[in-house]
């Protein structure tokens, strides 16, 4: 369970995020929508680290993030894996490097005990016979997929995933959002998901953070935010043409 | 103002790099790695700028010199003094900030806006030190064996020109390179070079680590990691020269 409570963040002049408070619960995946410049990618860099928060607490299973070293800071990120927008797997390093790159530096595994968890993690997210690969070798979703496995292989108790849909065709995207929440499940971990994609809200939303113009304007599942009367969820929700005609039609 | 954030923010990171590595096993594999990329893959390059430079510092004093009172293996003495003190030591590390300093802040900046450092960070990783530590251990270590292979490279360029030209005999050429050698200018000159191994690599690292932005703010990054290091270089000759030769 990761909890945020009142958090802020400025850059400069420009308020960011306004006093947000969520609780993301263990076993669901938690997904922070808006639109694109709303705060969302700031604030789960803020839950990570890689932004510091003007003020507010972030609690990882009640453990006050904010006010720990950069040491203590580092300790609980090796309980998490992040899936990001790009990726970012290590260009210099094949794709069994790079899932195997978490393991050789914390797992204190054997190389062959290191491999077996390699197979299984690119098994687990449908990728074999790539291992040899660059990643520039690989397409936009097999990159996702690596990146999930690499998340994943020292077994994290926090998974969060940035646009994870960006750049990838409808069909890969529902793969890759499906994969997420199989491994949620299955893992019985605390999943965050930024997205601004309506197909993954409807596909994985377990909880639904709407975020709008860096407040928190809105929470439910994926149920209710088709039924809510709030006018900014509306105009989020019913953006794309197929929304308004599947609205226009109930 | 903007000079002392960026020294007050490159002293943090150095700060950082030098701390406590997560794992000395993936750093020492790491720092034999960038040996061989920063320094074998540097000797090309160094080989051919060495041998011309002691080919062209042979001819220019010979030219220069009119005098019949001064003698023929003046040319070979002021090719290795030229040699030593300045032209290895400082226009080799001038060369290699070029070549090593763009390298590294181009891949370190590239890795920034990829996001691959903050996977680094992600991971629970020290990026700044994991990325930059063993650039700079390997260049410390690495440099100094470059710099006496130019040195050498140097008088023998200067020799083959001096033989091949007849402007001095091999013997006078020789005499000249052995003529009133004083050890300390090898001492002086490799610790010219170990200080400029860390700007070369610090100071390019520090530029890739903060880039911000895409594609041209890499380039940017680049270009200016080969202007400040070239900049600090030339600095620092200045000031170990005052400090150690006066």
């Amino acid at each position: 369970m990761i909890e945020v409570k009142n958090i802020s963040k400025a850059f400069g002049e420009k308020q960011v995020l306004k006093d947000v408070s969520c609780l993301f619960e263990r076993g669901k995946t938690n997904l922070i929508i808006g639109a694109s410049g709303s705060g969302k990618s700031v604030l789960i860099k803020c839950i990570v680290g890689l932004h510091e928060v003007d003020k507010g607490e972030i609690l990882y299973d009640n453990r006050d993030f904010k006010s720990m070293d950069i040491v203590k800071r580092r300790e609980i990120r090796r309980e998490l894996g992040m899936l990001f927008q790009a990726s970012a797997l290590f260009d210099s390093l094949t794709v069994e490097q790079n899932v195997m790159f978490p393991l050789i530096m914390y797992s204190g595994m054997s190389k062959s005990e290191m491999l077996d968890r390699v197979n299984f993690c690119l098994k687990r997210v449908n990728l074999v016979n790539a291992n040899h690969l660059y990643p520039a070798e690989l397409s936009g979703g097999m990159q996702k997929r690596v990146g999930i496995a690499r998340a994943i292989a020292l077994n994290p108790k926090y998974l969060f995933c940035d646009e994870p849909n960006s750049g990838l065709d409808p069909q890969t995207s529902i793969l890759i959002d499906n994969l997420i929440q199989e491994i949620t499940h299955e893992y019985d971990i605390t999943t965050i998901v930024v997205t601004h994609d309506m197909n993954s809200v409807m596909e994985i939303g377990e909880k639904i953070f709407f975020i709008y113009k860096g407040e928190l304007w809105w929470k439910g599942d994926k149920n209710s935010i088709l039924e809510t009367d709030n006018k900014e969820i509306g105009e989020f929700v019913y953006a794309s043409h197929i929304m308004k005609l599947l609205k226009s039609k109930h | 103002m903007n000079i002392v954030f960026h020294f007050g923010r490159y002293f943090i990171m150095m700060y950082r790099v030098f701390s406590k590595p997560e794992k000395f096993g993936i750093y020492r594999e790491n720092t034999f790695k960038e040996m061989i990329s920063l320094g074998i893959g540097s000797m090309g390059i160094v080989a051919i700028i060495s041998l011309f430079m002691g080919a062209v510092i042979t001819i220019q004093t010979a030219s220069n010199i009119d005098s019949p009172w001064i003698p023929s293996y003046t040319v070979g003495f002021t090719t290795r003094q030229s040699v030593i003190l300045e032209f290895s030591p400082t226009i080799i590390a001038l060369i290699l900030a070029g070549k090593i300093g763009s390298n590294i802040a181009s891949e370190i900046g590239t890795m920034r806006v990829t996001e691959q450092i903050d996977a680094l960070e992600i991971m629970g990783i020290n990026s700044a030190s994991y990325l930059t530590l063993p650039k700079i251990i390997a260049a410390l270590f690495i440099n100094p064996f470059i710099i006496i292979y130019s040195m050498f490279l140097g008088m023998f360029g200067g020799w083959i020109v001096a033989v091949s030209t007849g402007i001095v005999t091999s013997n006078q050429y020789i005499y000249g390179l052995q003529y009133d050698f004083k050890p300390f200018d090898i001492t002086y000159a490799l610790i010219k070079t170990v200080v400029f191994a860390f700007v070369i690599t610090s100071i390019p690292a520090y530029h890739g680590y903060y880039t911000r932005g895409g594609a041209l703010e890499v380039g940017r990054s680049s270009t200016r990691a080969v202007v400040y290091s070239s900049i600090a270089i030339l600095v620092v000759n200045y000031l170990l020269t005052q400090l150690l030769l006066i």
